[in-house]
């Protein structure tokens, strides 16, 4: 394992790396390891901080932790909500802003703010044969040639490994609450989660547990607007034919929590498959599933399902518009499958030949974006 | 502004090129006469202009795709183009270019409300996108001020943003996928109405990639419903800076207005005189809009004003209705035009970090005294998006260079304090060969190198973004391989 603790150790690490490296920051996150383990951990600390301008800059080994503490100091989040693996996934170690971006881990606010790639505005990285490079900036609004930082975010360390990346910031709103539907169907929650994305009511949050049932509507502001949404929306859907209630506050917050870290499938066992779908889909590509149990996010447009161990989900699935990610099996399970959805002949063409440009040695995460053909 | 010297053993073969391109094009989709191609002689940048050799207009995607084909073929230059409202001249052709048009591709493919997106052909304008959806109430969020007439091609190609963006983002984060043709003819699919890729993401690449890696002949947009209501404050200061201290004390204290406008005193004064929109005379002006129910903006609007308060605000004016907020915006809206009578302009859209605000524009007005040439500010504060309009004169020989070289240095300076040289038009040719003093050497071939995975022969707009000197080996390897 390698140490780096600096971005010239890192090009100095890159330039003499003969043999594959497993790129890693926190390493919570499940990424199957082949090669030296080349960690940024290392790379730590905020540099820039200025929440006025609603911006912060970090090497990318810094944990989220830190970032979080800073932040809430200000009284401001990051707003797409990364999820945190570790329960899930068994995993121990502190996650790092790198690693969130490396793999545009983002949380159930995502259907409203966007997700991490939205909100990373610049970054320095090392690409496989040691140049520093830096794209995009510490600004909101940035056209200036490519934008490398939307590729880099979601590219699991494959084309380059990142040094420091700078991010959007937004406040933290004073309160949130959420409606909660009982007793709805896959089907009807879908049509409910709709409504209310639909809606002008600015719900941050729509997701559907099937196993008890409930379908909650996350409101976020100021409190009086808060009160004024959640009842706007009680009335909206008041003929869905659910009780309805409201959580409060700190209610909310556990929930969307626990819903963010798929808390229900922590103590489970079996795999656990990330299926990104057009929303009105999700409860027939469940229901085709054969999985054991699943939930539903992003108001329906993500499903979280939980499988017998070496099920192929994708093969159950068949063809279907968005990509199934295979987030928690055994080693042999992953190799098998593999992570990633496979890409349709054109894009995987192109992102293979950027791999090859970037990274022309093969020393990044070798294969793991890649499907087995 | 240098161009590449067309290339004459193409120019040579038109003849040949308009036949093979006419094989495949219904008649009217191929202009080849030499009045008629003057049409495409300039986008919105008209200080520069050039016919193309050959216009073509196709309507479908197989016909793009059977467009780019032959050009590769011929070796011939292809500049895509949408609506050719770019202000930093990313559809000027070259004498040698066939220029692609997708205005003919305008249709609605199919919208779907219950998963909140759009399906266009990339021809259609940005404002009949939301023509399409509003009467179920959603709207299409960027709102680039030339909306009305540019199209959602150019959109993506220069990931445009507009006044809402603090709020809803720039196109690139409301860009679900899209259908693009590479330069070879081979037809892409990339993302869908689904959130997020599932391997590399390759949506955010062709994003704000100038038309240099293919033709984006349709998208999937993300739609969203209207607010209940959306209402702004008007506030005056007498000083700059405080009027950036109040940008930043409003953001930091969890107000997030959907639009932050700031205009200076020579704006100001400039608009007044055009609109008289009845904004007071001081040296900054800040318009903050926020959105929904009338309560919910009363109260956001009550606290801005309070944190206004605090800074000792010249003027404070709060729109209680429809016509008050109409009024308010009036000024802001007429900004460009106001400009426009007293003088030619040009537009800079550097974007710096709000903090360095009073700093860059006292610079800017040092620069204006050395020059000697007048400048407006007007500017998206909430994100630092500036817009300074720098007024000259195109009759006068050498103005143009001496506002060209000024605005050159405003965007030096703009990147100097951590900022960037365009925050929502482009590179295009405009800030092509300032590019260096963004990037270095590498980080300008790392961007390159994306180009040569995408279209290998460099024939996609390909004089376009990065300084010639930086792209010439790629671009003559492209002229040798002919």
């Amino acid at each position: 394992m390698m140490d780096i603790t600096s971005e010239d150790a890192l090009v100095d690490a890159i330039k003499g790396a003969g043999t594959p490296l497993a790129v890693q920051g926190g390493g919570t996150r499940g990424v199957p390891k082949a090669g030296t383990v080349l960690s940024v951990a290392g790379l730590s600390g905020i540099t820039l901080y200025e929440p006025g301008a609603l911006t912060l800059v970090a090497q990318a080994g810094t944990p989220v932790a830190d970032i979080e503490a800073a932040l809430a100091q200000e009284n401001q989040r990051l707003a797409f909500e990364p999820m945190d693996h570790r329960g899930l996934l068994g995993t121990t170690g502190s996650p790092t802003i790198g690693g969130v971006m490396a793999a545009n881990v983002s949380g159930p606010r995502r259907i409203s703010v966007g997700a991490a790639r939205d909100f990373l505005l610049g970054v320095r990285f090392v690409d496989g044969q040691g140049v520093v490079i830096k794209n995009g900036g510490r600004v909101m609004k940035n056209v200036t040639g490519y934008d490398l930082v939307k590729v880099m975010a979601g590219s699991y360390g494959s084309l380059g490994v990142l040094s420091e990346v700078s991010m959007k910031v937004l406040p933290r709103p004073e309160t949130q609450a959420a409606l909660v539907l009982h007793g709805l169907d896959d089907a009807a929650a879908v049509r409910a989660m709709a409504a209310a994305l639909g809606s002008p009511f600015e719900v941050t949050g729509a997701a559907h547990d099937r196993a008890c049932k409930k379908t909650m509507l996350r409101i976020e502001g100021f409190e009086t607007s808060v009160l004024y949404r959640l009842g706007r929306l009680r009335d909206l859907l008041g003929n869905m034919g659910a009780e309805i209630t409201v959580s409060d506050e700190h209610q909310t917050a556990e929930a969307w929590t626990a819903t963010r870290d798929v808390a229900v499938f922590a103590a489970a066992k079996g795999d656990v498959w990330r299926v990104s779908c057009k929303p009105s889909d999700g409860p027939s590509l469940a229901a085709r599933s054969q999985a054991e149990a699943w939930l539903y996010d992003w108001a329906g447009g993500l499903i979280w399902l939980r499988c017998a161990a070496g099920h192929d989900l994708r093969q159950k699935l068949g063809a279907f518009a968005g990509h199934a990610t295979l987030v928690r099996a055994d080693s042999e399970t992953k190799a098998r499958l593999g992570v990633f959805h496979p890409e349709n002949a054109g894009v995987a063409r192109l992102t293979s030949a950027l791999r090859a440009k970037f990274d022309p040695k093969g020393l990044f995460n070798a294969g793991l974006m890649e499907h087995a053909a | 502004m240098e161009m590449p010297v067309p290339n004459p053993s193409i120019i040579a073969r038109k003849a040949r090129v308009v036949q093979r391109l006419q094989q495949v094009l219904p008649a009217d989709a191929v202009i080849s006469d030499e009045q008629e191609t003057r049409a495409y002689e300039c986008d919105a940048l008209t200080a520069y202009k050039c016919p193309p050799m050959v216009a073509v207009l196709p309507y479908t995607t197989q016909q793009v795709s059977d467009v780019l084909r032959i050009c590769h073929e011929e070796g011939v230059p292809v500049v895509p183009r949408g609506s050719g409202t770019s202000l930093a001249g990313g559809a000027l052709p070259t004498a040698d270019c066939v220029i692609l048009g997708v205005a003919r591709m305008n249709e609605v493919i199919e919208t779907d409300y219950e998963n909140r997106f759009i399906r266009v052909q990339t021809g259609r304008t940005n404002l009949s996108v939301t023509g399409a959806v509003e009467e179920h109430g959603f709207f299409y969020a960027p709102d680039p001020s030339s909306q009305l007439a540019c199209a959602i091609a150019g959109n993506i190609a220069m990931n445009s943003g507009g006044a809402h963006c603090l709020k809803y983002g720039v196109t690139t984060n409301n860009l679900m996928g899209v259908t693009m043709v590479l330069m070879d003819g081979e037809v892409v699919e990339v993302g869908g109405p689904y959130l997020d890729a599932g391997g590399l993401d390759l949506l955010g690449l062709i994003c704000g990639s100038e038309g240099q890696l293919g033709v984006v002949t349709e998208a999937t947009l993300r739609i969203l419903h209207k607010p209940e209501g959306a209402r702004p404050v008007l506030i005056g200061f007498d000083d700059n800076e405080v009027a950036g201290a109040c940008v930043s004390d409003i953001i930091k204290a969890g107000v997030l207005p959907v639009a932050i406008e700031f205009m200076d005193r020579p704006c100001i004064e400039a608009t007044e005189a055009f609109a008289k929109a009845g904004y007071p005379m001081c040296e900054a002006l800040l318009i903050v809009e926020v959105e929904g129910s009338d309560a919910e903006i009363d109260h956001q609007l009550g606290l801005i004003s309070d944190i206004a308060k605090q800074h000792n605000p010249v003027e404070l004016r709060q729109s209680k209705s429809a016509e008050e907020s109409a009024k308010i915006w009036l000024g802001r809206k007429s900004a460009f035009g106001a400009m426009g009578q007293i003088n030619d302009y040009m537009c800079l859209d550097g974007t710096i970090p709000v903090s360095a605000l009073p700093h860059v524009l006292k610079r800017i007005g040092e620069m204006s005294d050395h020059y000697g040439l007048k400048v407006g500010n007007v500017f998206h504060a909430g994100d630092g998006n500036m817009h300074p309009l720098i007024l000259f004169d195109a009759n006068k020989p050498g103005d143009l260079e001496l506002c060209e070289e000024f605005g050159a240095e405003v965007l030096k300076l703009c990147v100097e304090v951590g900022g960037c040289l365009t925050g929502e038009h482009g590179v295009g040719i405009e800030k092509r060969d300032l590019m260096h003093v963004q990037y270095a050497r590498e980080d300008l071939d790392a961007q390159m190198s994306i180009k040569d995975i995408f279209d290998p022969a460099w024939l996609l707009n390909p004089a376009k973004v990065f300084p010639l000197d930086a792209s010439e080996t790629r671009r003559t390897v492209m002229l040798a391989a002919e």
